[in-house]
């Protein structure tokens, strides 16, 4: 789990964050809200969940409950792989 | 088309000598290449680069009244300058020559400076009044023809370009606005006169300007469009009618000129009916000039062909590569003067050399239309925000977005949550007066992000900016109509009719007219109900009603595609241009001071990576990029070798 938050952390930081600021990412902050992610970067991280996670995001599955936050993608890629 | 420059002392020694005047237009001379004119007296100097259109023996600059008392130099077209003629000969005005600049001193003198009321045309305008010392700057109503001035050491300084301003002093301070980098970060475009060099204006669209003993005035708008006026309540018909015959005349009056005049042909729906409102309704030669792309997805090939084929026009095109792009990329920053966050405008200077090479100096073109006619996608995405707003739960959501956005099919706005959060539905339309350009601004603040600390050690917000200085024309308008407003006043000259208008066709000598922006063609559609700019989601629908028969079916009916150019695809190719890492390297990016040098380097990291990136990472790419090269050029090594002696000098008056 922790090291999923990890991987995750990194990857919105180098991806859409451009910051090595630690400090400027809250695990429940809303990426959409907050500014993180437009529409094509939920693409990109639904991709990135794709090849990383070896798992298929459904077009149901597509919801801000599942790839909002640090911590809601978590707990969706701990369901999809469990 | 020409360039102008000049100054008006007001305070300082005058300098007799005519050497400052010819620093001040030497890096305008791509503007116009044909010669050189000046006049120049204790209080003021005027200097003018021409581009021989109309009258090309008679036209030369400045051009004085019967009494020498009026003086003027001017950039641009009036095309109604025949009927001015004689309406001004039947007052008993002598003319000494055929041009157009001429009826302007004469219609000063009848009219003051209520004299622009009367043109038709594209404009920067210059023009001494001697008899009360004092210099009238002047601009087109929308702001075709560009115009900037600056108060430095007891001089106003004024060009076409603000090479020409930076020029007049080495001492001038140049310096980049960081309040002004975050509007076109936020906003693509600075707001009123603002530039992105600190204490240079512009002249805005509409307004006039006087210089006097007492000082530099404060700009006077002396047209505005008008959404506030009479709706038209004739028919359907009637409005198609209409729109046909004053494009048809737009046209005609655009076509004027002593040079032959092409067109630019894009593929999409407005440069295909400029030209064949040429095919149909005059017998200009036509000839036509295209950008084709090697990258597919840009490319349009398929559809400029359909066009020509109709309408038999004699066709050539530049086809454009990554390559290509990135190689003119800081000339084109040369010529634009100002951060870009699109390589848009590139192709376009390609494509200008591609009509110059041709011998052909004018072309029309369908910019305009877009605005004044409905056809954007951010007013059909308002407009479906609107109705999911009121209708939240309606089955014709998906429809809608997918219809809106069918390269989204796959994207996660089909799910209700994203939706309302991507579009912003919980906004009300009547509560914002900027409803229709929210999600664009708020996608566009991720660019400043990555700006340095110093840069926004102020807290300022460009959106608070433009919704002051909006908020009066706004006001009991319908969103539609506040929408057509702001692009009107921001991206229609502050970008495109500059950045990829004026700036790229001057950059080799070319000038741009624009039948849609005739302000009779632009008050008219100002008139035309909401409901019927865009029926449904069928944008600029009276246009396409009205050019049924004169162009494919095609064409008519195709969907509108966006003009756009590869961004950072075209800088991570098998060889990169080596201006790149020069201008992004930590040393660079801490002396410009301008952005974050960590943030930067990831965010080129990404790039090297994928070069495939989203819209905001494009934006910020290019935006980063072109304001490093426009401060090393500008700022840190601003400099135009003048010769002794400018040849080809046709007239000097002193």
């Amino acid at each position: 789990m922790q090291a999923n938050i990890e991987r995750i952390r990194a990857f919105i930081f180098s991806n859409f964050l451009f910051d090595a600021d630690e400090g400027t990412l809250d695990n429940d902050a809303s990426f959409l809200e907050q500014g993180i992610i437009d529409s094509t970067g939920v693409l990109e991280l639904v991709e990135w969940l794709e090849e990383t996670f070896s798992m298929k995001v459904q077009d149901e599955e597509l919801i801000p409950e599942n790839l909002d936050s640090v911590n809601r993608l978590t707990r969706f890629i701990a369901q999809k792989t469990a | 088309m020409c360039g102008i420059a000049g100054y008006y002392n007001l305070q300082f020694p005058p300098e007799i000598s005519l050497s400052l005047l010819e620093r001040m237009i030497w890096p305008l001379r791509h503007r116009g290449p044909d010669g050189f004119g000046f006049f120049q007296n204790e209080h003021i100097g005027f200097a003018h680069a021409r581009l021989s259109i109309i009258d090309l023996e008679g036209g030369w600059q400045p051009i004085c009244n019967e009494d020498k008392t009026i003086w003027v130099i001017f950039n641009g077209e009036i095309f109604n300058y025949i009927e001015l003629r004689e309406q001004l000969v039947r007052q008993g005005h002598q003319f000494s020559t055929n041009s157009d600049t001429e009826v302007l001193v004469h219609l000063y003198e009848e009219k003051g400076a209520d004299f622009v009321k009367e043109l038709n045309g594209q404009f920067a305008i210059a023009l001494y009044d001697s008899r009360n010392k004092s210099i009238l700057l002047a601009r087109d109503r929308m702001g075709i023809r560009p115009l900037y001035y600056c108060q430095y050491k007891g001089r106003c300084y004024f060009g076409s370009e603000i090479k020409a301003i930076f020029s007049a002093d080495p001492f001038l301070p140049r310096s980049i606005d960081p309040q002004v980098l975050q509007d076109i970060f936020t906003l693509w475009s600075p707001v009123g006169a603002d530039t992105i060099f600190t204490g240079v204006l512009q002249l805005q669209p509409g307004h006039i300007l006087v210089i006097n003993r007492q000082g530099v005035g404060i700009q006077q708008q002396y047209w505005d469009i008008d959404y506030h006026g009479m709706v038209s309540n004739a028919s359907e018909d009637e409005l198609v009618e209409e729109l046909r015959t004053l494009l048809i005349d737009s046209v005609r009056l655009q076509l004027r000129a002593d040079v032959p005049v092409g067109a630019y042909l894009s593929g999409g729906l407005d440069s295909s009916v400029i030209t064949s409102l040429i095919r149909h309704y005059t017998t200009n030669p036509l000839r036509t000039f295209s950008v084709a792309f090697e990258d597919a997805v840009y490319d349009e090939r398929q559809e400029q062909a359909e066009v020509v084929d109709y309408l038999q026009t004699e066709h050539d095109q530049v086809v454009c590569s990554y390559t290509d792009i990135a190689e003119v990329f800081p000339k084109v920053i040369y010529h634009t003067e100002t951060p870009i966050i699109r390589t848009a405008p590139a192709p376009l200077f390609l494509l200008s050399a591609l009509v110059r090479k041709h011998d052909y100096k004018v072309v029309l073109t369908g910019e305009g239309s877009d605005e004044i006619l409905g056809g954007y996608d951010l007013f059909k995405e308002a407009k479906v925000r609107a109705f999911i707003g009121a209708h939240p739960d309606s089955a014709c959501r998906a429809i809608l977005l997918k219809r809106l956005y069918p390269y989204l099919a796959l994207s996660p706005i089909k799910s209700a949550s994203y939706a309302r959060q991507f579009f912003a539905t919980n906004v009300q339309p009547e509560t914002d007066l900027l409803y229709a350009h929210q999600p664009r601004w708020k996608n566009g603040q991720f660019l400043n992000r990555f700006l340095s600390d110093e840069c926004i050690a102020t807290p300022y917000s460009p959106v608070e900016k433009v919704a002051k200085s909006l908020v009066g024309r706004l006001e009991g308008q319908h969103f539609f109509t506040r929408a057509q407003y702001v692009e009107s006043k921001l991206l229609l000259p502050n970008y495109l009719l500059s950045s990829q208008g004026d700036r790229m066709g001057m950059a080799h000598s070319v000038e741009g007219r624009f039948p849609f922006l005739d302000h009779r063609v632009v008050e008219f559609a100002a008139r035309i109900p909401v409901r019927l700019k865009m029926k449904g989601l069928n944008e600029k629908y009276l246009l396409k009603k009205a050019m049924r028969g004169l162009l494919p079916e095609a064409i008519v009916q195709r969907k509108k595609q966006p003009y756009m150019a590869p961004d950072i695809l075209s800088f991570f190719g098998a060889t990169p241009p080596p201006y790149v890492e020069y201008l992004l390297s930590r040393e660079n990016l801490n002396r410009s001071g301008l952005f974050n040098a960590d943030l930067v380097a990831n965010l080129v990291e990404k790039c090297r990576v994928k070069a495939r990136q989203g819209f905001r990472e494009n934006m910020a790419f290019v935006g980063v990029l072109s304001t490093q090269a426009l401060h090393e050029q500008f700022v840190e090594n601003w400099r135009e070798d003048c010769p002794q002696t400018l040849k080809n000098t046709r007239r000097v008056i002193q």
